[in-house]
């Protein structure tokens, strides 16, 4: 009735797909870590305007969470990828050049990297309104530039706070990618659904797949921990 | 995983003079800014291409109303199945535990597509080979693609609503069970009277978060041909050739129902008395 699972099809080199899977895991660590890179600047970014903006940047930003948060991510990757594409033909254009084709890494990345900063947005004005005024404020009276003040103070005293939502954020970076695969980009969701329409050995290939998915969050998850404890050190112990 | 914070619940806002509430809508920036999105949206809705949208208005409303049925269903079911998932692995034999643990891992650990994928593809390529599956009553319904659909999105809300439950049923202080049991309660009746309910009170406020999540999650059901919202505007999208016009009706019907969702939730959170 059922066939002994052919495990040969795991193989590094063809006709087995391992290499392929391999590949495409590759891809999307590579599509998460970038998107979450944007994700963290574009975060930063909103959270300093939500909490030290003027009127409107303040409201421009709010309207940037707002909608992040409301659309699901699969709308907005759809959006964000044709917008993207389109500016930046039009763009070129614009230049007297051909339009080119973006290829697909950073415009996954970007994709990614836009979804993420919303959140990241309201991660870091979390952590950063967590950071006891009076330490920025010594910081100011001591004559620091705002910049220096960001990056010498708030910034290394929010992290601790802002740690557990971003090791959450990685997760959904990771989990993310796979939706790229209905914009058909190859990574590891979508060469995982070729293989096995190909072998026609469903669980196989979905069950080697979610092994690579479940083996990377663990392992990040190990290495969050961990930096989780070095930026809480002389913080008293969460409550 | 991270542990999920429990919020606190939070104390309803006093109600101000409608006045007050408006103020801050009237300031000039604002109106500015209103004034250009009302302009936007007027060059939207006379310079794109809106034709097609009366032919496909009832499609539209057919899918918005399967996008709402499984998230209610899949909502409601994933959270009575999160219910045991929390309790067992906190008070539940260890091999129940490690079960119950290892379910969430792995379903938290895993993209929702993948599991869609798993679900959808390989269970239905395995009922397929079963006669005696082909021959029963069950057969016209598992060669559609919904019921895969819900189930896979019920187990994914019940894996991150297991997880908060997890952490509600620990959160409850000690010392309300403590007082259960010194009252002679058994410990049934404790977990049925003050465990259970107070650990259920103590998720409540993060369950709105969750189902705007779980809507968020609903569209992935359209890769496997179930014909919800995002399927149908993708429909639209092949048959039109058009890229933005259907995509900004799509996340303006998303922005509507997220909104209302929230409104509606969090009524019901004031309705809720909080104990305090």
């Amino acid at each position: 009735m059922i066939d002994a699972i052919d495990f040969s099809l795991l193989a590094l080199t063809s006709p087995g797909w391992g290499g392929a899977l391999l590949a495409g895991f590759l891809r999307s660590v590579e599509l998460a870590a970038g998107g979450y890179l944007l994700g963290i600047v574009i975060g930063l970014i909103g959270a300093t305007a939500k909490l030290y903006g003027g009127r409107v940047l303040r409201d421009i930003a709010e309207i940037y969470t707002l909608l992040i948060r409301a659309v699901p991510e699969l709308v907005l990757m759809l959006l964000f990828y044709y917008v993207g594409t389109d500016l930046l033909n039009q763009l070129m254009a614009a230049f007297g050049r051909e339009g080119i084709d973006i290829d697909g890494l950073s415009a996954g990345i970007l994709v990614i990297g836009l979804v993420q900063g919303g959140y990241a947005t309201e991660v870091f004005r979390g952590a950063i309104r967590a950071v006891p005024p009076g330490q920025i404020e010594a910081a100011q009276a001591l004559g620091m530039s705002p910049f220096r003040v960001l990056r010498r103070v708030t910034l290394p005293a929010m992290a601790p706070h802002a740690l557990p939502g971003m090791a959450n954020l990685w997760m959904i970076a990771t989990k993310d990618t796979a939706l790229l695969a209905v914009i058909g980009f190859s990574e590891l969701t979508l060469v995982t659904k070729q293989a096995a329409a190909a072998t026609r050995e469903y669980f196989l290939f979905f069950f080697a797949a979610g092994l690579l998915y479940l083996a990377l969050t663990l392992i990040s998850n190990l290495g969050l921990r961990w930096l989780e404890r070095r930026a809480r050190r002389g913080l008293p112990a969460a409550a | 995983m991270p542990d999920i914070d429990i919020v606190t619940p939070i104390h309803p806002a006093p109600a101000l003079p409608l006045r007050a509430r408006l103020a801050p809508l009237l300031m000039p920036h604002r109106l500015v800014m209103a004034g250009l999105a009302l302009a936007a949206l007027l060059a939207i809705i006379t310079q794109m291409e809106w034709s097609w949208l009366p032919v496909y208005l009832p499609k539209i409303g057919d899918g918005l109303l399967v996008t709402l049925v499984l998230l209610a269903s899949s909502v409601i079911a994933g959270f009575a199945l999160a219910l045991p998932l929390g309790a067992v692995q906190v008070t539940g034999p260890a091999p129940l535990r490690w079960l119950a643990t290892g379910f969430c891992t792995v379903i938290r650990g895993t993209p929702l597509l993948l599991q869609l994928w798993l679900i959808y593809y390989g269970l239905g390529a395995l009922f397929a080979q079963f006669p005696e599956i082909r021959g029963s009553w069950l057969w016209p319904y598992l060669r559609q693609a919904w019921p895969y659909g819900f189930l896979t999105l019920t187990l994914s809300f019940a894996a991150y609503q297991g997880e908060i439950m997890r952490g509600a049923f620990a959160g409850v202080p000690r010392g309300e069970l403590e007082a259960a049991r010194a009252f002679g309660m058994p410990r049934l009746m404790v977990f049925r009277r003050v465990w259970f309910p107070r650990a259920v009170h103590r998720a409540l406020p993060t369950l709105a978060g969750e189902i705007i999540l779980q809507l968020k999650a609903t569209p992935l059901v359209a890769t496997i041909t179930v014909t919800d919202l995002y399927a149908v505007i993708t429909r639209v999208r092949q048959d039109t050739y058009l890229t933005y016009e259907p995509l900004l009706l799509l996340i303006a019907i998303y922005l509507c129902l997220s909104g209302t969702l929230t409104i509606v939730l969090r009524w019901l959170e004031g309705r809720v008395p909080s104990g305090h």
